[in-house]
């Protein structure tokens, strides 16, 4: 099985799995530090809660984000798969952020 | 589409699991042995062990330190416990930016001189920083610990038959099946472990790993952070005015009444010799399932208590379940017995993974090896044979160097360390079977022969610690005679069994991975 998985990834081409390992390793670690940011900034918890509840969450974010970079159908859906969740944390981090 | 999917997840289990592997199995032995951490120290240090109670611990420890660094800017005192039976010192020297080290002597009431050794905690420090400095190898580790969950995660989807396989071994089937199947059911047994251990190995460094929300909601203020988290409070600065320091005991008896089954697992003392010392008290593990940092904090000079920390919200409590699922710091035997067990199956688990790619890749007969196959057989046998024998090894570096040696526990280190470069070197030039049989070989004499060395070199051996039911060091002495003996019926099966053809697993239905 994972011989023929290695016939389809070589059909993928080298650039197309370096451009996912990248957007796994890098892509998922900003969505994870997104996640983290997020949850600091908007939970309605005290504000050590929420920035311990987003730091526990954001390794599950991050082993999300590598998995969803290798499964896309495309490399270009994988970064468009992250950046879009992690444009909507930002934007939503950077309105609900305390005064 | 749904096939494509299993076979991404298949390649991304293969890889993540294979690069960071040798680590990978490094971090879960070295973690697993740090689940005996203390009783592995107390192996090392056995005339060192105290039997007192608390508070004469602690005033052994003080008066200690009062003579060797009375001015240093603080003090920590290890409590000793059962499973962790000495009496340790750290003080920071002023114009130092680390703690030092030693462990009292209760026989003489002074820093045990000869002897050195880091004992279990070398184990302990190599699981997360891999004798590196601290920031590379927590990094790397953490980055291991990242592509492990990620092997995990995808490794679980890639299993269509996760329970029917569960029942599934076909031991000496061709090279590869029986393999996967060991692989396969050491992941599938211990699961829920395996999935823990890892998300919670991530927690335990979570603030170095994941700072931005302490960088965002703080300023990056850690200090702030932390105070309000764990409702710290930053001891005063120095008076520049000299004191004594109070009596502890009356301090202790406080702290022992607030937490009776727990008790205090640390002391420490901020700017002793000054006016302005402070005193904190630490709790210990208690019977609930989350670790609960609580402190007690003393004016220094007169005794009065001050503050006692700590608090019980559910983000912290979580993170405290998480810490304490992670350490296995538990009190009966048979649980820490099932953390061991379940240790042991990861590390297998990391091991079977590691041979199992390189069987599946093994050319049939006597076809050429290409250099990336070589290098991860000689990378496999050196991990997975090489540092198990290593560690038996620092095991023998601490009964066989002389107590006087300078930078004695130094020595210990390297000892381990030349012995797993040399495992790694013969894996190089003896590849295959014969090469596995013989380093099995060596770790099954040195683990067999330990209760033989130890009747040697000490008087701790299994014919005094059995007869006086000593369990601490005769549980180290069997338990170090059964991985011997592990290794050696490894040993016999592989020097036995015949160069069997490898079928290649290409050739067979593809099952599960």
């Amino acid at each position: 099985m994972v011989r023929r998985a290695w016939r389809i990834m070589r059909g993928w081409r080298w650039p197309g799995v370096l451009s996912r390992i990248l957007a796994a390793v890098v892509g998922g670690y900003a969505l994870g530090a997104l996640v983290a940011i997020a949850c600091a900034l908007l939970l309605p918890f005290a504000r050590s809660e929420a920035v311990i509840t987003g730091m526990m969450l954001s390794f599950a974010a991050y082993a999300g984000a590598v998995l969803w970079a290798f499964a896309a159908r495309s490399a270009w859906r994988a970064w468009a798969g992250l950046l879009l969740p992690a444009l909507l944390l930002a934007a939503a981090s950077w309105v609900g952020r305390p005064a | 589409m749904k096939q494509g999917f299993r076979q991404c997840m298949a390649w991304l289990h293969t890889w993540a699991g294979l690069i960071p592997g040798w680590i990978l199995f490094a971090v879960f032995l070295t973690g697993t042995a740090s689940y005996y951490r203390g009783e592995i120290s107390a192996w090392m240090r056995p005339d060192l062990r105290f039997e007192g109670s608390a508070p004469e611990a602690t005033t052994l420890a003080v008066r200690e330190l009062q003579r060797i660094a009375p001015d240093a800017v603080s003090w920590l005192i290890g409590v000793p416990t059962a499973a962790d039976p000495l009496i340790r010192l750290y003080w920071r020297p002023k114009q130092e930016r680390r703690f030092r080290d030693a462990i009292l002597d209760p026989a003489t009431g002074r820093v045990a001189e000869r002897g050195e050794s880091k004992g279990g905690e070398f184990f302990y420090r190599f699981h997360f920083e891999l004798h590196l400095p601290p920031i590379w190898g927590r990094w790397i580790v953490g980055a291991c610990a990242m592509a492990m969950l990620v092997a995990i995660l995808s490794g679980v989807i890639t299993h269509r038959r996760i329970f029917a396989d569960f029942f599934t071994f076909r031991p000496g089937k061709a090279a590869g099946r029986s393999w996967l199947d060991a692989h396969n059911a050491l992941a599938v047994l211990a699961l829920p472990y395996h999935l823990v251990i890892t998300y919670t190995g991530l927690i335990t460094l979570m603030t170095m790993y994941m700072p931005w929300g302490v960088q965002l909601a703080y300023k990056g203020n850690q200090q702030a952070f932390l105070a309000e988290a764990l409702a710290f409070t930053a001891p005063p600065r120095p008076a520049g005015q000299p004191a004594p320091l109070t009596d502890m005991a009356p301090l202790l008896a406080t702290a022992l009444e607030r937490w009776p089954e727990a008790g205090v697992r640390r002391i420490s003392v901020q700017w002793p010799g000054d006016a302005n010392a402070t005193i904190i008290l630490s709790r210990g593990d208690g019977p609930e399932l989350a670790i609960r940092r609580r402190e007690l904090v003393f004016a220094g000079s007169s005794g009065e208590l001050r503050d006692a920390t700590g608090r019980d919200a559910p983000a912290v409590l979580t993170a405290g379940t998480a810490l304490r699922l992670h350490f296995g710091r538990f009190e009966g035997p048979v649980l820490r017995g099932l953390f061991l067990l379940s240790g042991l199956a990861g590390t297998a688990m990391v091991g079977t993974g590691l041979v199992l790619w390189a069987a599946k890749r093994a050319p049939k007969g006597a076809a050429r090896r290409g250099f990336g196959l070589r290098l991860v057989e000689a990378l496999n046998m050196g991990t997975v044979f090489g540092l198990p024998l290593a560690m038996l090894g620092f095991f023998w570096a601490n009964r066989l160097l002389p107590a006087a040696l300078p930078l004695r526990a130094e020595w210990e280190i390297r000892v381990f360390f030349a012995l797993w470069l040399l495992a790694y070197l013969h894996a190089a030039l003896r590849p295959g079977r014969r090469g596995w049989a013989e380093q099995a070989g060596v770790a099954a004499l040195l683990g067999l022969l330990l209760p033989v060395l130890n009747l040697l070199t000490t008087h701790h051996h299994l014919g005094v610690t059995l007869p006086a039911g000593d369990w601490l060091l005769a549980g180290m002495d069997l338990g170090l005679a059964g991985f011997g003996l592990a290794f050696a019926l490894a040993a016999l099966k592989l020097w036995r069994a015949p160069q069997r053809a490898a079928v290649p697993l290409g050739r067979m239905r593809a099952e599960g991975a």
